[in-house]
């Protein structure tokens, strides 16, 4: 015989205990797919309504790719880099230093906004020379929404530490994971309005989906639902207050219970 | 003199679990204290209770007769930690991992000051080099560099000497004493290293379980056991 079984076994079986008794790697399992045909689902339902006009493809996939990018830097930035202080077993050493927790966040917040810059930057101008896609057309109004995107981003990340403080490394998959929840229900790739009932309320409660949707008008119409901005901001404020708050309960609880000391063990 | 650090009825809980009961100690300037107890004891968690890390359940901490919990940012500029268990970024130059610290700790003349701590700790050799590429003792000791930043007035150190060579363990245990003696520091040490321990504290804490054994001056507690050394010490009271 060219493989013996049990040994075989023995690997699966390592992998199915592993499965066993991680919660992040079911939901992995699991969401993945479920994003996945989700997402693409609703692509399908908007392009089969076709009819539109020159130049609306462009922005919908290289447009709406971009500002995804830059939610999705600006939150990997708060997060991974919470992250590589876990992978590094450096975090005992910075909180054991006079710097504040507040202190912390904010070089963490502007990293996320350099890695989102740099992203959104080399995404832009590739975009520009390749496509002849100007995604910064409408300056201060794009710029009004890329900065209620890096707040929501930003609520994200926190949420993401949180559960990495709440249930230790086992969590850090919502790094990644976490801000593609949101995707299906912000309009990203296609209008809310492609979207069932149920899955438009859900939206409505969504910062991002007020934020593309007034991307969508500003870049296809040259028209800006000013009140759909304010909704975001007054959205995203709620998110962003809360996840500072979901994060402060965390690391509290991370010193009481001296979690903090053994993440990344 | 005034302590420099007062401890009174620390304890903490894990849920019901009690990891420390009611301790309570004093530093001096120059004072070198060794915490000593069996694995599981309490010692690292008392460590990180007194780096504010972690929160205890009851108790007091006054460093420099200011309120811990109250004032905890500024205490920490003079209050310094290094473990054998935890590293620095792999993926940093031994002088980038302590660029960082050293804006952390706001210190003056930073080149100048790593420049001569990798000196001291004979690492000098190594200020380019990948923090990856150091060996286990040679990390121990740019973590003491790190620790030594911020010029501190207490220093407190787990298991300081595991993974060091024996020339090294002494040449470390020699510069403590050099350090408390002529700057006035103050040190808080475990180690598991009995013989070496003895030969750096004058202090010395015994925990068991979480519950303060013993504490005092080291030789009125070898006169207070019937004892000679640290290590009957620790095998009269822990085996």
């Amino acid at each position: 015989m060219i493989f013996r079984p049990k040994r075989v076994w023995s690997v699966v079986l390592r992998h199915l205990y592993l499965l066993k008794h991680s919660l992040s790697r079911w939901i992995d399992l699991l969401y993945w797919p479920t994003v996945d045909l989700l997402l693409w689902g609703f692509i399908t339902l908007y392009l089969q309504k076709g009819g539109y006009q020159e130049g609306y493809w462009v922005f919908q996939f290289l447009g709406a790719l971009i500002f995804w990018n830059i939610l999705i830097r600006a939150q990997q930035g708060l997060a991974v880099g919470f992250l590589e202080d876990v992978w590094a077993r450096n975090l005992l050493h910075i909180f054991v230093s006079p710097l504040t927790i507040f202190e912390y966040l904010l070089g963490l917040f502007i990293y996320s906004l350099f890695k989102a810059f740099i992203a959104s930057l080399l995404m832009a101008v590739l975009a520009f020379f390749a496509f002849n896609f100007k995604i910064w057309i409408q300056g201060v109004d794009v710029f009004l929404l890329t900065a209620c995107l890096i707040i929501f981003a930003w609520s994200i990340g926190l949420l993401t530490m949180a559960f990495i403080l709440f249930f230790g490394q086992e969590a850090e998959i919502l790094a990644w994971a976490l801000a593609l929840l949101f995707l299906p229900f912000s309009a990203v790739f296609y209008p809310v309005e492609v979207l069932p009932e149920s899955f438009q309320a859900v939206a409505k409660l969504v910062p991002t989906s007020y934020i593309f949707e007034t991307f969508r008008q500003i870049l296809l119409k040259g028209y800006t639902p000013y009140v759909f901005i304010l909704k975001a901001y007054v959205l995203v404020f709620v998110y962003f207050f809360l996840s500072v708050g979901i994060f402060i309960l965390a690391f509290n609880f991370a010193k009481k219970t001296g979690k903090i000391t053994k993440i990344g063990e | 003199m005034f302590p420099v650090l007062t401890v009174e009825d620390l304890s903490k809980k894990y849920g019901k679990k009690l990891v420390l009961d009611k301790i309570s100690f004093e530093l001096y300037p120059s004072d070198i204290l060794g915490i000593i107890g069996p694995n599981g004891a309490g010692k690292s968690t008392l460590l990180y209770i007194l780096l504010g890390i972690v929160s205890p359940t009851t108790g007091k901490i006054y460093y420099f007769g200011e309120n811990f919990f109250k004032n905890r940012s500024k205490i920490l500029y003079k209050v310094s930690f290094a473990s054998q268990y935890i590293s620095l970024p792999y993926s940093l130059t031994v002088e980038e991992n302590l660029k960082v610290f050293a804006y952390l700790y706001e210190i003056p003349n930073i080149n100048k000051t790593i420049d001569e701590l990798l000196e001291l700790f004979k690492l000098i050799d190594k200020k380019k080099t990948l923090t990856r590429a150091l060996s286990s003792g040679e990390m121990m000791r740019l973590n003491l560099v790190r620790a030594f930043l911020n010029n501190p007035d207490i220093l407190l150190l787990d298991e300081p000497t595991a993974g060091l060579d024996p020339e090294y363990v002494k040449y470390i245990g020699d510069l403590f004493k050099k350090f408390s003696q002529k700057k006035g520091l103050s040190i808080i040490l475990t180690s598991h290293q009995l013989g070496e321990l003895e030969k750096i504290i004058n202090k010395a804490l015994l925990i068991k379980n979480g519950n303060p054994i013993a504490y005092g001056n080291l030789t009125e507690l070898f006169q207070k056991f019937g004892v000679s050394s640290l290590e009957e010490l620790y095998f009269k009271i822990f085996v």
